[in-house]
């Protein structure tokens, strides 16, 4: 790393609020405007704040999946944008958060909406997803988003000596934590063995080890530390913030995440975050694929392949175990591109503000929210969030 | 309280139809290069990295991603922003606000477009709402042919008129070393003779399409100060959104009720109360002649319909008061990602006194603007102090 760079003074940008649609397989009786008016409108009552109080907006989309250039130009007006600020990352929604959270920092507002949508059952996810190669020499042999993953999960499985039934206990950990999650796309108590019968997709991901195509948006309102002071509900707080780019996916060791170490590495330094296993009472993870959660928790420092492995094995990372990762079920069950991220951020509000229902982790009071976009995850962010309201029984 | 942050140094490539001699990322590489060695900076020295590119235009999905090496991206935080034609300025305005915040302190800024390896036409086309006017769309032209006509019809301006637009952009453009289009014999009656591609607008009364990229570096005061003997200091940013619908926001052209909201607030923000007087040299967006000549009334330049006397009498010439566009603007140059970009990068190199042949003598105070999506604004005001 170059240089620390941390947060100037943590915990000075509040969660006001966090709202998700339902994650399903496609929402053809909405457009994605629609999805996002959804959210906003519900937040907005949650929150008791007004419309016209957000004169600042970050979004984040993705032209190729809504088929429009300028994809942020249709959510505007639904999300308080009409003469106002509004500003859309092409990426994961986990970055317009950064984005809003500086937006707030600067002082120069003290509200900030951030909302990221996809609709991805209204394109086609190889012919989408083909376009992020390279043009010359890469596109024209037919890669897609699952076939650049499927030769990332043969390469950690073979260095992290891992079998495909391991990343079919990552699959059968989230499947089971999404049946306690009311906004989940896909759940059930599935064996391994079922999860190793599912559909091949490409050799070795299936369709239980991939995050399926998926629907939905999630809006989240950001506050100045005034804005936070007299909350009509529970706030959690910004801690701390870190984000890294590794190399194109054909330069660099597919087995490691070296930017989600350094992403890791800056928001824990910000965080005051020493030792994360036991400093973090909360993971959610952006992994669309099983065998990413594993290598990403290597990346995290919760152990090489092997340790995660054992980890896993030994329930440490279910509901109720020492590190609950992902008791939302996770990307595997169903996010869709740019929303994945965000909402990972929207399920650590949930648990630091104990309003997570049937997926609450118990006492929560610290939590890691993680976002990544690019091929086999070349970018990376990392951010900490902690509670401040006392805990209700 | 904000930080204050100036912009320390600048790059541009050589801005033509085609850089048929290298790829997307060396196109970013140069531009990059070029204002690292301005600021005498390594990518050592960056803290963070804001992009900025219109992907659909080369049916290029997170092509920034792609190019990591072109501008140093190994191990940094970065990201990408896509906005349409304010593209440019969105991403240096969040350069702004991670500094302003204290996130960072030294951030590199790149807006990027190859549009000669794409179809930025066909992309425009689905800007419209799938259902009710993309069937109506026609890319950029007929989108500013249609805002032409009213207001030339509310305006009274003339086509001799934007013809003097023409003439000032592409003769301005041969004091810049970057600019694409360069006609320094051009005359009114040339451009009066060029064909329509979409009545009013003929076809030197629009911009062309280029390949380009052009970088900014930021720096939190006390940095700024070390890497510049001026830093052109960001004194306000603003954005003002339009309704997404065309038939939501009547005479658009003659209205621009957003770039009336954003110069307004940027204006206030400086103790702006007449923008002629006040600011020194203009940098804008305008896509076209008559649309630079709306933008004079709605960014407060002239009252309503006075814009065709503002450049009969030369004030937005090099030699009249308020030099508008001495880069040649969008007009000479508009390679999309990078283009509201390459108005903050001049308008920069103005305050620091940096602009060559183009440079205004002695410009204390200017103003930057982006323009695009459904009729949105960006603008910026940089100063010497």
């Amino acid at each position: 790393m170059d240089r620390e760079v941390t947060l100037p003074a943590p915990e000075q940008v509040a969660i006001l609020g966090a709202v998700q649609t339902r994650y399903e397989a496609g929402k053809p009786h909405q457009t994605y405007n629609e999805l996002v008016h959804e959210v906003v409108d519900q937040l907005l009552a949650e929150t008791g704040v007004a419309l016209r109080e957000i004169q600042s907006i970050v979004s984040a989309s993705q032209d190729f999946f809504d088929g429009r250039t300028i994809s942020g130009m249709a959510i505007n007006e639904v999300a308080g944008g009409y003469l106002n600020s509004e500003s859309k990352i092409a990426g994961d929604g986990i970055q317009a958060l950064l984005y809003g959270a500086a937006r707030i920092l600067a002082g120069a507002y003290d509200l900030t909406l951030v909302v990221a949508h996809c609709k991805e059952s209204e394109g086609q996810f190889h012919q989408i997803t083909s376009t992020m190669f390279d043009p010359y020499v890469e596109r024209p042999l037919g890669l897609d988003e699952h076939i650049a993953a499927a030769l990332q999960a043969r390469r950690f499985l073979s260095v992290a000596g891992a079998a495909e039934a391991d990343l079919a206990a990552v699959s059968r950990k989230n499947h089971r934590h999404a049946m306690k999650n009311p906004l989940a796309r896909r759940s059930g108590d599935f064996s391994i063995e079922h999860i190793l019968a599912s559909a091949e997709i490409v050799s070795p991901l299936r369709d239980l080890l991939a995050g399926p195509i998926t629907d939905g948006a999630c809006a989240i309102l950001l506050g100045s530390p005034e804005r936070a002071r007299a909350p009509r509900r529970p706030v959690s707080w910004i801690a701390g913030m870190g984000s890294s780019t590794d190399a194109y996916w054909t330069d660099r060791e597919l087995a490691a995440s070296a930017a989600l170490a350094q992403a890791a590495e800056r928001a824990f330094a910000a965080a005051g975050i020493r030792k994360p296993l036991d400093d973090l009472h909360v993971v959610e993870l952006s992994a669309r694929y099983a065998h990413e959660e594993l290598l990403y928790l290597d990346a995290l420092g919760f152990g090489n392949g092997a340790a995660a492995k054992a980890r896993l094995a030994a329930g440490d990372f279910d509901l109720g175990g020492k590190l609950p990762v992902n008791p939302s079920g996770g990307a595997l069950t169903g996010n869709p591109t740019c929303v994945a991220g965000l909402a990972r951020v929207a399920e650590i509000h949930l648990q630091l503000t104990a309003a997570a229902g049937q997926r609450q982790v118990k006492d929560a009071r610290t939590g890691l929210a993680h976002g990544t976009s690019g091929i086999c995850g070349q970018s990376q962010t990392v951010v900490i969030l902690r509670g401040d309201a006392p805990q209700r029984p | 309280m904000p930080h204050k942050v100036g912009i320390v140094a600048t790059g541009q490539t050589k801005h033509t139809a085609k850089r048929t001699d290298i790829n997307l990322r060396e196109l970013i590489t140069e531009a990059v290069t070029r204002a690292l060695d301005d600021a005498g900076l390594r990518m050592s020295d960056i803290d963070a990295v804001m992009l900025g590119n219109m992907e659909p235009f080369e049916g290029f999905m997170l092509p920034e991603l792609w190019s990591v090496e072109g501008w140093g991206g190994l191990g940094k935080p970065a990201m990408k922003f896509n906005t349409g034609g304010t593209v440019g300025t969105s991403t240096a305005i969040a350069a702004y606000y991670f500094a302003a915040s204290g996130i960072y302190d030294t951030i590199l800024a790149v807006g990027f477009e190859k549009q000669s390896e794409g179809h930025t036409q066909t992309a425009i086309t689905t800007v419209g709402d799938p259902l009710w006017e993309r069937t109506m769309m026609a890319g950029a032209i007929g989108n500013f042919a249609v805002m032409a006509s009213t207001y030339v019809h509310e305006s009274g301006v003339t086509e001799e008129h934007a013809a003097k637009i023409a003439v000032k952009s592409r003769r301005n453009a041969c004091n810049n070393e970057y600019a694409h289009l360069q006609m320094p014999n051009l005359t009114v009656e040339e451009v009066l003779a060029s064909p329509y591609l979409a009545y009013p607008v003929r076809r030197l009364d629009f911009c062309p399409q280029s390949d380009g990229a052009c970088a900014l570096v930021l720096a939190t005061e006390a940095k700024a100060k070390k890497l510049a003997p001026q830093p052109a200091w960001i004194k306000a940013v603003a954005t003002a959104h339009e309704q997404q619908y065309m038939g939501d926001s009547p005479r658009r052209l003659a209205d621009m009720r957003s770039q009336r909201a954003a110069s307004q607030r940027v204006y206030k923000a400086c103790g702006i109360s007449d923008p002629v007087r006040d600011l020194d040299v203009a940098e804008i967006y305008e896509v076209a002649t008559y649309a630079e000549l709306a933008m004079y009334e709605n960014l407060g330049f002239c009252a309503p319909g006075q814009s065709g006397k503002l450049i009969d009498h030369g004030v937005t010439t090099m030699s009249g008061q308020l030099p508008v566009n001495p880069s040649g603007g969008v007009l000479a140059t508009n390679c999309i990602g990078a283009t509201a970009m390459i108005r903050v990068a001049e308008a920069a190199l103005q305050i620091m006194g940096k602009a060559g042949k183009r440079q205004v003598p002695g410009a204390k105070l200017a103003l930057a603007t982006g323009y695009g999506g459904n009729a949105w604004t960006d603008a910026l005001i940089l100063g010497r102090e």
